[in-house]
């Protein structure tokens, strides 16, 4: 292969990337700044727990415990927080405040909020793509 | 007997190696811990609880397969070359920069300070030194290599694994900016994006490195300037810039990204077609170098690629992917790349830098190399089945609660358990034989 065809591919690959990141990136302009919000501050305690070693988001993280993509529409808020607030067997008791506790549960309902993580409810079409359900009014 | 670890020691690759071994041991350790974990629900919970065993298991794996690769880039560019390294003086500040930063990160889970996010779960803080030693490196890589033109093919590999791993590795702190975490699906997109092409990255070295090591065995470079080894090298770049979305097709991201993902994934079908055609030539080239330590874990490492790469496929098709995606099939196909690929290349290296002659006369070598092979396949299956049965249930009984589905799949937790000693078991009599031979040389 000749040595100009190669760099030719190579800097077309480069090229190809370069603007499928750049859309990907402005997807992110769609929504509203999040910096400062409860949300944002549960995001943050979420990831100094590291709770993602044992919980997943849309079937990501670990396995030791359940997803908790839609805890908050099919547990409830109360639910979230009284194993926040004390853990479990398996959970160790994180000692979060109240604020904490709020504010991760407010993650959590941002979470739930933007889409189904159960597989079960995700559509399978005829060409081998999958997506999400239709979305519920109100949620 | 084995040789005497000689080249090992005036190998630039030397202290990359022997600090990867040395994390290979804290990953099967650590790994070990969380297993048990599993078996025994609520063990060590307040003060050694699962979130901060797992990323010390999995900080030490992908810090083992970055370390060594490193080595391994070196010590072939060193003897590929007659003028070697361009700076030894910054691999060694690399090399310390990277070591010291990796133990802080372990040091730092064990108190419990976290970054959170999967795979890079150490402090922002700490990605700062890393990402300052991978510059060092690829100022090393590019200065030694000078220019691509009539270069072999593992070379392209490693300059564009290089040069690429800095972009995803920065990329994967995009987080940290607002405007990037301002929606979890936008947020998790990306991570995933960089996490996939980072693989890839990792694997360009690795691969580099194993084509190279191939050439020099079979003392023929055809394949390294060959149009078809170009193609496959080409192939490889556009499934790590483009085949990353099987990670994220449950999730709400746009449909292009699961169309794009899709397509490119079964490309890899070209190299599953591969392997096939060319299984008989493989056994002929089997047979002929089987003697090689190292030779024998590129051939197990062939073997892995074959059954990762059938999983690979199969999860890539998003109405297979539904099933699969969140269950411990993943897990199946994390363990089969990164134990049954990458760490039996990585090892392949060090044999091979470790005196390339050497027969197969040591009996605990080839019964390490047994033990870890069959205890690697039977883990294997036993998380494709525990993967299965979770498959089952969240696509067919979600209603049952999660800890009654768990406590189902306990009997393929026990055996992964087991298996997981005979992995652990085999590595460890791998690197005590390493070690013992290093201290003999002293």
């Amino acid at each position: 292969m000749n040595h100009y065809n190669k760099i030719g591919i190579l800097i077309s690959l480069a090229i190809l990337f370069s603007v499928y990141t750049v859309i990907l990136y402005s997807k992110n302009s769609e929504y509203p700044a999040v910096s400062g919000t409860s949300t944002d501050r549960g995001k943050r305690i979420w990831q100094e727990k590291n709770c993602i070693a044992c919980h997943q988001i849309y079937g990501l993280g670990g396995y030791l415990g359940p997803d908790l993509t839609n805890t908050y529409s099919e547990k409830g808020k109360d639910y979230i927080m009284a194993f926040l607030k004390s853990g479990t067997q398996v959970m160790p008791d994180f000692n979060l405040s109240q604020n904490e506790i709020n504010d991760l549960t407010e993650y959590l309902k941002s979470i739930d909020a933007s889409g189904t993580g159960r597989p079960g409810k995700l559509k399978i079409n005829d060409d081998g793509t999958i997506e999400q359900p239709e979305k519920i009014p109100g949620r | 007997m084995m040789e005497p670890l000689n080249s090992l020691r005036k190998s630039p690759a030397g202290k990359f190696f022997f600090f990867g071994l040395f994390l290979l041991a804290t990953a099967l350790i650590f790994g070990l811990t969380g297993a048990l974990q599993y078996l025994i629900p609520g063990l060590f919970r307040d003060d050694f609880s699962f979130e901060k065993v797992r990323p010390l298991h999995v900080s030490s794996a992908v810090f083992w397969i970055i370390t060594t690769a490193i080595g391994g880039v070196y010590h072939y560019i060193k003897e590929r070359s007659d003028k070697g390294i361009y700076s030894e003086k910054l691999m060694n500040i690399q090399f310390y920069l990277l070591s010291t930063t990796v133990i802080l990160i372990l040091i730092t889970y064990v108190f419990g300070i976290f970054g959170g996010r999967e795979y890079w779960e150490f402090h922002p803080y700490l990605a700062i030194p890393i990402g300052f030693s991978w510059i060092l490196f690829i100022i090393n890589v590019f200065k030694s290599l000078s220019s691509l033109r009539k270069k072999p093919v593992y070379i392209w590999m490693w300059m564009t694994g290089a040069a690429f791993f800095l972009f995803t590795f920065i990329e994967s702190y995009l987080w940290l900016i607002p405007f990037f975490r301002a929606n979890i699906v936008g947020d998790m997109m990306i991570q995933w994006k960089s996490y996939g092409s980072m693989v890839g990255c990792w694997n360009m070295l690795i691969y580099g490195s194993s084509i190279y090591l191939m050439d020099r065995i079979s003392r023929n470079e055809k394949y390294s300037y060959s149009k078809i080894g170009f193609l496959l090298y080409f192939l490889g770049l556009f499934n790590l810039m483009f085949n990353w979305g099987h990670h994220i097709y449950t999730l709400p991201a746009p449909k292009y990204v699961q169309y794009i993902s899709y397509g490119v994934s079964m490309t890899e079908l070209i190299l599953l077609g591969r392997i096939i055609m060319l299984w008989r030539s493989s056994l002929s080239t089997a047979k002929k170098n089987y003697h090689l330590y190292s030779y024998r874990f590129l051939l197990a490492a062939d073997i892995w690629i074959f059954l990762t790469l059938i999983l690979a496929i199969m999860m890539s098709v998003p109405a297979i992917n539904v099933y699969t995606h969140g269950t411990h099939i993943t897990v199946a196909h994390t363990m089969g790349a990164t134990i049954g690929i990458n760490s039996f290349l990585l090892l392949s290296f060090i044999f091979d830098v470790f005196g390339v002659k050497e027969k197969i006369s040591a009996k605990r070598f080839t019964a390490a190399y047994f033990i870890l092979n069959i205890s690697l396949f039977i883990f294997w299956i036993a998380l494709i089945i525990a993967g299965v049965l979770k498959a089952d249930w969240q696509m067919h009984s979600p209603e049952i609660p999660f800890a009654e589905m768990m406590r189902r799949l306990r009997p393929a937790f026990i055996v992964f358990f087991v298996a997981g000693i005979g992995v652990a078991t085999g590595f460890l009599m791998i690197i005590f034989k390493i070690i013992k031979h290093h201290r003999l040389t002293k």
